[in-house]
């Protein structure tokens, strides 16, 4: 599938992955993280229940301190 | 566009301001410069000595509530914007009260939990208003990584790495160019279709 991550062109073998599976594989591995897909906030108690598919569009945020 | 053009538009335009510390005083006084007509002004906290390597502050305000001592520096400023402080805590419930009225958002947090919470709430209260953000700004150096990225409404500004620590604390220059890029954004966002 091809999907857009963070405004950027991403390509995965898989057809559809959850948001689990992506912050894996791309290594988001902050644990303060700000989700959304298609313009909707995913918490994070359903990243591993929420599949991403081909022309979908992801925001994954690291929410860093600091102001 | 003149800047009496500019001044014409900016005059019916009210802006909210979340978080009175190094982003939200000196993007604050960015806008009131330039004649943004309403700043909506919160921050619970008080000034400390250590706010001063970066905030709009003075060394004699020490103590002072922040948002009532920011409203008074404007106003020495530019004494023609009107500005509306809150000295509250800001969350999920008054957040969606106290920036009903604004055109445009700026997060101004630095605790990143703070930062979730108005994105959260206002992708949800607010899905047409825009948030301008300020994301990873600590430390010195590497002007060259600092960026704005779009998502929709929302906009972040900063390096998207530097969180802030006791070796990498926030600094007056970049606090300064992160809040004036959101400054940047909001003034962009407010000329725009006019």
């Amino acid at each position: 599938m091809q999907i857009t991550l963070n405004n950027k062109i991403e390509v995965f073998p898989n057809e559809t992955l959850t948001i689990k599976e992506i912050l894996e594989l791309k290594k988001f591995t902050y644990p303060k993280l700000i989700v959304k897909l298609n313009d909707v906030i995913i918490e994070k108690e359903d990243f591993d229940s929420t599949f991403v598919k081909e022309g979908d569009n992801l925001m994954i945020l690291h929410l860093l301190a600091g102001g | 566009m003149t800047f009496m053009e500019i001044q014409k538009i900016l005059i019916n335009k009210t802006v909210g301001i979340a978080g009175c510390g190094g982003l939200g005083s000196n993007c604050a006084v960015a806008l009131a410069r330039v004649g943004v007509g309403t700043l909506i002004i919160a921050d619970f906290d008080k000034i400390e000595e250590s706010n001063l390597n970066r905030q709009y502050y003075f060394y004699d305000q020490i103590g002072l509530p922040k948002s009532e001592t920011l409203k008074g520096n404007i106003k020495r400023i530019n004494p023609k914007v009107n500005v509306i402080n809150h000295q509250v805590f800001l969350d999920e419930k008054n957040v969606p009260v106290i920036f009903k009225d604004c055109d445009i958002i700026v997060e101004a947090f630095d605790k990143s939990e703070a930062k979730e919470m108005i994105i959260k709430t206002v992708s949800k209260v607010f899905p047409d208003k825009y948030l301008v953000c300020g994301i990873g700004m600590a430390g010195w150096g590497q002007n060259e990584i600092i960026k704005e990225q779009r998502f929709g409404k929302l906009i972040i500004c900063g390096d998207g790495i530097n969180e802030i620590s006791e070796n990498n604390p926030p600094l007056a220059p970049r606090v300064g160019i992160v809040s004036n890029m959101q400054a940047n954004i909001v003034l962009e966002l407010l000329l725009k279709n006019n």
